[in-house]
C-alpha cells in the first residue's frame, strides 16, 4: 500500500470535496448549469475514486451493492411518485395531470408547487443516476482483481 | 464584431483539436492511451460547447463523457487486451467510403442550416421561444434549461431516468448483481 501513500491522502481531502460539489449542482440547478443528472454522476465518481484507491472491498463496505440496487429502483419511484402524488393533490382546486407540479402547494402567485415539484424530482434523478453509476462500476469491478501495482 | 469574429477562432481551434485527437485514437493500438484520449475528446466537446453558450450540456459533457465514461471504459478495458488488433485492409476501404459518403452529405446540408445564433431558426421560433418567455410567469426560476427539463419536459425526464435504470439492469443481469464474479471465485477457493 505504500506506493498510494500520496494517492490516499490527496484522495482523502478531496473525496468529501466532490461530494460537496454535487450537492451544490443539485441544489443550485435551479440558478445555473447542473441538476440531477450531473450531480448524480459527480457524487457516484466520489465513491469510484474511493474504490480505486482503497480498493473496491472498502468501498463495498462503506455503500454495499444491495443500497446501490435499492437506490437505483428508488429514485425512478420518486419520480414517478411525484407525478401520482399530483394526480390527486388539490393545490390548483381542480384536478390536474401527470407531473402538474402546481398540484403540489395552493400558493399559485410564488410557484412554490413548480419548485417543490423540481425539488422533488431532481431528487429522484440523483438516486437513480448515482446508484446506476455505482452499479455499472460494481459489475465491472467486480470481475476482475484490483489493479496491479505495477500496472498504476 | 470583433468579439464574435475571436470566438470564433476559438471554435475553429478546439474543432481542429477534436479533429487531431479523433485521427490519434483510430491510429493508436494501445487501448489505455485509447480511452484516455476518448476523456481528452470529450472534454474539448464540453469546452467547445462552452464557447457556443451551452453550459448545461458542457457540464453533462465534462462529467459524464470525459469522467464516468473514462472510468467505466478503464474497467471494461480491465477485463480484455491491452493492444487491439490491426483491423483487415478490405474492411478499411469499406469503412472509408461510408464515412466519406455520409460526410459528403453532412457538407452537402450545410447550406440548409440557419445561421448560428439565428432567433428566426426552427429551435429558437416556436416552442423555444415560448419557453423562453413563459418560464418567469409559470414556474419563476432562472435557468430555464432546468425549467424545460423538469417541468415543461417532466414526462421525458421521467423516460430517460427510467432509460438509466433499465441500462443498470441490463448490466447487472448481465456481469452479475454488483457481487461479481471474484467473490463466487474466493468461494471456490
Amino acid at each position: 500500500m505504500a506506493p498510494h501513500l500520496i494517492l490516499q491522502v490527496v484522495s482523502k481531502l478531496l473525496i468529501p470535496l466532490i461530494v460537496v460539489f454535487g450537492f451544490y449542482v443539485q441544489f443550485h440547478g435551479e440558478y445555473g448549469p447542473g441538476g440531477g443528472f450531473q450531480a448524480g454522476v459527480i457524487v457516484a465518481v466520489a465513491v469510484i475514486l474511493y474504490a480505486l484507491i482503497f480498493g473496491i472491498d472498502a468501498a463495498r463496505r462503506t455503500i454495499p451493492p444491495v443500497v446501490v440496487r435499492v437506490g437505483a429502483a428508488l429514485g425512478v419511484l420518486i419520480f414517478a411518485g411525484v407525478g401520482v402524488a399530483t394526480l390527486f393533490m388539490m393545490g390548483t382546486g381542480e384536478p390536474s395531470n401527470f407531473l402538474d407540479y402546481d398540484a403540489l402547494h395552493p400558493d399559485q402567485g410564488h410557484h412554490s408547487g413548480q419548485h417543490y415539484g423540481i425539488i422533488l424530482i431532481e431528487i429522484g434523478v440523483l438516486t437513480t443516476v448515482a446508484s446506476v453509476m455505482l452499479a455499472i462500476f460494481y459489475a465491472f469491478a467486480g470481475r476482475v482483481p484490483d489493479i496491479p501495482d505495477e500496472e498504476w | 464584431m470583433s468579439h464574435a469574429d475571436l470566438t470564433q477562432y476559438l471554435d475553429y481551434a478546439l474543432i481542429a483539436m477534436l479533429l487531431a485527437v479523433g485521427f490519434a485514437i483510430v491510429r493508436l493500438r494501445n487501448l489505455f492511451a485509447v480511452v484516455i484520449l476518448m476523456g481528452v475528446y470529450s472534454l474539448l466537446c464540453a469546452a467547445w460547447f462552452v464557447s457556443l453558450d451551452a453550459v448545461d450540456v458542457a457540464f453533462t459533457e465534462a462529467a459524464v463523457g470525459a469522467g464516468i465514461s473514462t472510468v467505466l471504459m478503464l474497467g471494461a478495458m480491465l477485463l480484455t487486451a491491452r493492444e487491439s488488433e490491426p483491423a483487415g485492409a478490405g474492411r478499411h476501404w469499406i469503412a472509408f467510403i461510408v464515412v466519406a459518403a455520409a460526410g459528403a452529405a453532412l457538407f452537402f446540408a450545410i447550406p440548409d442550416m440557419p445561421v448560428y445564433g439565428d432567433p428566426e431558426s426552427p429551435a429558437n421560433a416556436y416552442v423555444g421561444r415560448m419557453y423562453l418567455e413563459q418560464v418567469p410567469h409559470d414556474i419563476s426560476i432562472p435557468n430555464v434549461v432546468t425549467a424545460v427539463l423538469s417541468s415543461y419536459r417532466g414526462f421525458d425526464t421521467l423516460g430517460e431516468v427510467v432509460v438509466v435504470f433499465s441500462a443498470a439492469l441490463g448490466v447487472m443481469l448481465l456481469l452479475g448483481f454488483g457481487t461479481g464474479g471474484r467473490r463466487r471465485e474466493d468461494g471456490e477457493d
